[in-house]
């Protein structure tokens, strides 16, 4: 894996460099503060100059993250962020360039441009706010919205099948992915240094609790009294285990993951398996992608981290191999090619 | 035995090619403009094929055809009836009948007139036999059967044979023409220089054609169409969507802001995309994006960038587009944004020309939301309005529309080749490395454009995006006031570049009787037409708008000079409406044809007549 391009800033940042004189208009207690912060510590400890960060979004409430973040910043329209973003880093491969953006402007409206950039792997960090509903326009129901969830479009539940956004990362051709909760910022923070420092496409999706529209959205994984048995947290190179006692682990069966309590059955520690984020086989990373509770705990933290080239590498790399052997050096050299004549 | 045959000069000469969509007539048509430029003739072509890439065969859905104007005078447009048709089957020539002039020459391949294909072209019986063509100078050449026999010593497959046959007609032609034999076999070594296969093939057929030319009694006279009066230059022949792509290269080059293109495959748009993505050793950047919309917001991104950003479209991906211009207009940054008409609504007729989206470029957008647009008027111009709209863009900071369409974008002409030293210096208004008092929305007070601050310069870190924003500061706000301030400067900056565009020129006298107004890709036949009725002393002149927002300075003052005034168009009245907005005073005429085809120098002369004589 090739070292980021991005250049090392010469002085020590700190957060108060990268937090903007914009007021933050985020409902108390939506998490997007947390990982509003989360990201102000991130880009001052990780060592790139401050120029070099830009910030990219769509529309909705995660959209209005560039304007509380002091860098280059981009606020674009509903779903277009990942285009946007992609002409910024192609334009300028040295930027490390990130994405805030939801469940609805990423997956819905914005589909198209979420597997196109994720099958480029254009080097691109995406922070996805996943609320499993629209916020900014007041409670209607997302694409990841559970089926049977009342919200103002769906008095009677919708009828929709949600999506995974581990299975269509992943069957996009997805290299990174990772998964946590808006509340945990030691875990957020963890994966976007890893995402940061990944080359290619990185979608971290954070569940995040909508206080108004979404209340306890993920309580079912995330409160105190279950979290334990419901939360696989994965760690490469350690096994897959859980459970309040640390007495559950993943195993593979088959070509199935199963669930099952060390100790018991004749089950071994040394049977659990052991987390390979950098495996480029991504079978394994598949199934713990779509694991959900209570069959399985549900996956956190890097789940698949594989190194691949790069879309924006490896155009600089065409560019350069073409100025070296084209006869065609400047447009003047181009307008007299091929058949001219004097008169 | 070489017969004696007459010479008849001709001034100019229009001659199409016309076959099944895989009978090789684009390439045919391609080489003879490449003899006729060599040989010093002024040309314009234009290609006529298909939306289908291989239409059922023999059939009037599938005729492919190559239409090329070559002259000892200034040609303006690809011609409107031949002189010279080749018809490789019963279907191109039932297709292409009603273009051709009473008299003209007509060389047919006789061997594919059998029933079958006959009836296929809808005939109920042979026109080669039944009188309909006594009125034209029919060349029936066994051409399939000759073809076969000339290549009969070289052991090619029958396929491979036949398809030779397109390059025996050229044979023909050549001999028609007094065209050089040689200078057309070293074309062809060099166009399949890596395939001495076909070079013998088609060298063979070739010179099996001309020389049975030479013998036949049907060739009763030959045709010279001798060298214009060129201005001195190096000159090439270059299509309109080339030249596009070209101009962008040299205003890449020019600003020395790198250039991206974000596009998607759409005709007649296509070619720029794929000339573009040839030249990296350039520096351009090229992007295939997965729609049209990811194509103009990678460009908006990539001029956020510091990239002389562009994409190119027809309509119906410039209306995908929409949402995302006004994106560029809210934010201030450059853009270039290149349609390349074609016959609307939606899908339409996708091969065929119209001057469809006048409207949709000027209004076709939420809010008040202004952007220069541009027209270029000829295959070969293509490159000086893409180089200039480049220009306005990155100078005034704003997106600009320029628009071609598929009759200029396909067609070509001679082009003299500019360097590219000479060309209009362009000067972006580059924000530099911690600039004191830089702020976002911040103007300059001759053009009001806004420094363009790129992102990863050093202490220039800044926020745009499509939520309003304050005035210099470039904060979100919902302001009343500011919002109106916002409204009006976005709007005074597109008509402050009308102290930077020139004044619009006119073909005649500054007054008279008849003042014909056209706009883009009309310009040939309405110039043609234009000039041969000054020939025959009528006060007409022709003003063809290049620059449309803002229109030139002088446009009051020129529309005041005429008594009467006519505006010509492909469309139903798109730019008379415009011109009635903003010059209520003036009575304007109307002329608009709509049907995928280019106006004709006769049908216009016919409607400026009648005009004049009311």
């Amino acid at each position: 894996m090739s070292e980021k391009k991005t250049e090392k800033s010469q002085n020590k940042l700190t957060k108060k460099d990268f937090i903007s004189d914009q007021m933050v208009k985020w409902c108390p207690g939506c998490g997007s503060h947390a990982i509003l912060a989360s990201v102000h510590k991130v880009f001052s400890d990780i060592g790139f100059k401050k120029e070099d960060f830009c910030f990219v979004s769509g529309i909705g409430c995660s959209s209005r993250f560039p304007y509380y973040v002091n860098t280059y910043g981009f606020h674009g329209i509903h779903g277009r962020a990942a285009a946007i973003a992609s002409g910024i880093k192609i334009a300028n491969p040295n930027l490390s360039v990130w994405v805030a953006t939801g469940d609805g402007d990423s997956m819905a409206i914005g589909g198209n441009h979420f597997i196109h950039l994720i099958r480029r792997n254009m080097d691109i960090n995406v922070l996805l706010f996943n609320n499993q509903v629209y916020g900014l326009t007041k409670g209607q129901f997302s694409p990841t919205t559970p089926r049977g969830g009342i919200t103002k479009t769906s008095p009677h539940g919708t009828i929709e099948h949600p999506f995974i956004t581990a299975g269509l990362v992943m069957g996009a051709q997805g290299n990174f992915f990772a998964r946590c909760l808006d509340n945990d910022v030691k875990m957020m923070t963890d994966i976007m240094y890893q995402s940061a420092k990944h080359n290619g496409t990185a979608i971290t999706e954070i569940l995040q609790n909508c206080v108004i529209y979404s209340d306890k959205a993920f309580a079912n994984v995330a409160a105190k009294e279950i979290k334990d048995e419901a939360q696989l947290r994965l760690e490469h190179g350690k096994p897959m285990i859980f459970g309040k006692y640390r007495d559950k682990g993943i195993v593979l069966s088959g070509n199935k993951l199963r669930v099952v309590n060390i100790g018991k059955n004749g089950v071994k520690k040394e049977d659990i398996l052991v987390h390979d984020q950098y495996k480029k086989d991504p079978g394994i990373h598949r199934m713990l992608g779509r694991m959900h509770f209570p069959k399985y705990p549900i996956a956190l933290g890097v789940i698949r981290s594989a190194p691949f080239n790069t879309y924006d590498q490896l155009m600089e790399e065409q560019i350069e191999n073409e100025k070296k052997s084209s006869a065609i050096k400047c447009v003047d050299d181009l307008l007299n090619s091929g058949d001219t004549w004097e008169i | 035995m070489v017969k004696k045959t007459d010479i008849i000069e001709l001034e100019d000469v229009v001659v199409k090619f016309v076959g099944d969509s895989g009978d090789g007539m684009q390439l045919t048509g391609t080489i003879f403009s490449e003899l006729a430029a060599f040989s010093g003739n002024d040309l314009a072509t234009f290609p006529d094929f298909p939306a289908e890439i291989r239409a059922p065969h023999n059939t009037i859905a599938g005729v492919s055809g190559f239409q090329m104007h070559m002259g000892r005078r200034p040609i303006y447009t690809p011609g409107d009836m031949c002189d010279v048709l080749v018809a490789m089957n019963p279907a191109s020539l039932r297709a292409n009948i009603k273009w051709v002039k009473t008299g003209a020459t007509i060389v047919v391949d006789e061997n594919t007139f059998d029933e079958k294909a006959i009836s296929k072209a809808g005939y109920q019986t042979n026109p080669l036999e039944n009188g309909d063509l006594t009125d034209y100078n029919v060349i029936k050449a066994p051409i399939s059967e000759l073809t076969k026999k000339s290549l009969k010593d070289l052991n090619i497959d029958k396929k491979l044979a036949m398809r030779a046959k397109n390059m025996f007609v050229l044979g023909i032609i050549l001999y028609l023409f007094e065209r050089d034999l040689k200078r057309v076999l070293k074309l062809i070594e060099m166009r399949f220089a890596k395939l001495p296969e076909v070079v013998k093939v088609n060298k063979t057929a070739l010179e099996s054609g001309y020389r049975y030319a030479e013998t036949i009694e049907g060739v009763k006279s030959r045709y010279r169409v001798n060298p214009a009066p060129m201005e001195r230059g190096k000159y090439r022949n270059i299509t309109g969507n080339v030249a596009a792509a070209w101009g962008l290269l040299a205003a890449s080059e020019k600003s020395g802001r790198p250039l991206f293109l974000g596009s998607y495959p759409i005709t007649p748009a296509t070619e720029i995309l794929m000339e573009l993505a040839k030249h990296k050793s350039l520096g351009a950047k090229v992007f295939q994006a997965e729609d049209e919309i990811a194509g103009i917001c990678s460009a908006i991104g990539a001029s956020f960038a510091g990239s002389l950003a562009a994409t190119t479209t027809s309509g119906p991906g410039f209306s995908l587009k929409s949402e995302a211009i006004g994106l560029a207009v809210i934010t201030e940054l450059p853009l270039v944004i290149v349609n390349v008409q074609r016959a609307g609504p939606s899908t339409g007729m996708p091969t065929k020309s119209e001057q469809s989206d006048l409207m949709q470029a000027l209004y076709g957008r939420n809010g008040e939301c202004p952007v220069i647009v541009m027209v270029a008027s000829s295959p070969a111009n293509c490159f000086h309005y893409v180089y200039m709209a480049s220009k306005l863009a990155m100078e005034h900071m704003v997106p600009v529309v320029l628009l071609t369409d598929g009759y200029i974008g396909f067609g070509s002409e001679l082009f003299k080749i500019p360097e590219v030293d000479q060309l209009p210096q362009i000067n972006p208004p580059l924000a530099k490395p911690n600039e004191p008092g830089y702020k976002p929305y911040k103007r300059d007070e001759k053009t009001l454009a806004r420094k363009w601050a790129i992102a990863g310069t050093e202490g220039l870190r800044h926020r745009v995006g499509g939520l309003e924003k304050t005035n210099i500061e470039g904060s979100v706000s919902t302001d009343p006031l500011n919002h109106q301030l916002m409204v009006k400067l976005r709007e005074e900056k597109v008509n402050k570049v009308v102290d930077f565009i020139p004044e619009q020129t006119l073909v005649g006298e500054k007054s008279g009787d008849l003042l014909v107004i056209g706009w883009g890709g009309t310009e040939g036949a309405l110039k043609s037409t234009v000039k041969r009725m000054q020939e025959e002393n009528y006060k007409i002149s022709l003003a063809q708008f290049n620059y449309i927002k803002p229109l030139p300075k002088n446009t009051r003052s020129i529309l005041a000079n005429f008594k009467k005034i006519i505006v010509c168009e492909l469309n139903m009245g798109q730019f008379v409406n415009y011109l009635k907005i903003n010059f209520q005073e003036f009575h304007y005429h109307q002329y608009n044809k709509v049907q995928g085809l280019p106006f004709h120098v006769n049908e216009l002369t016919e409607v400026f007549k009648n005009l004049l004589e009311e």
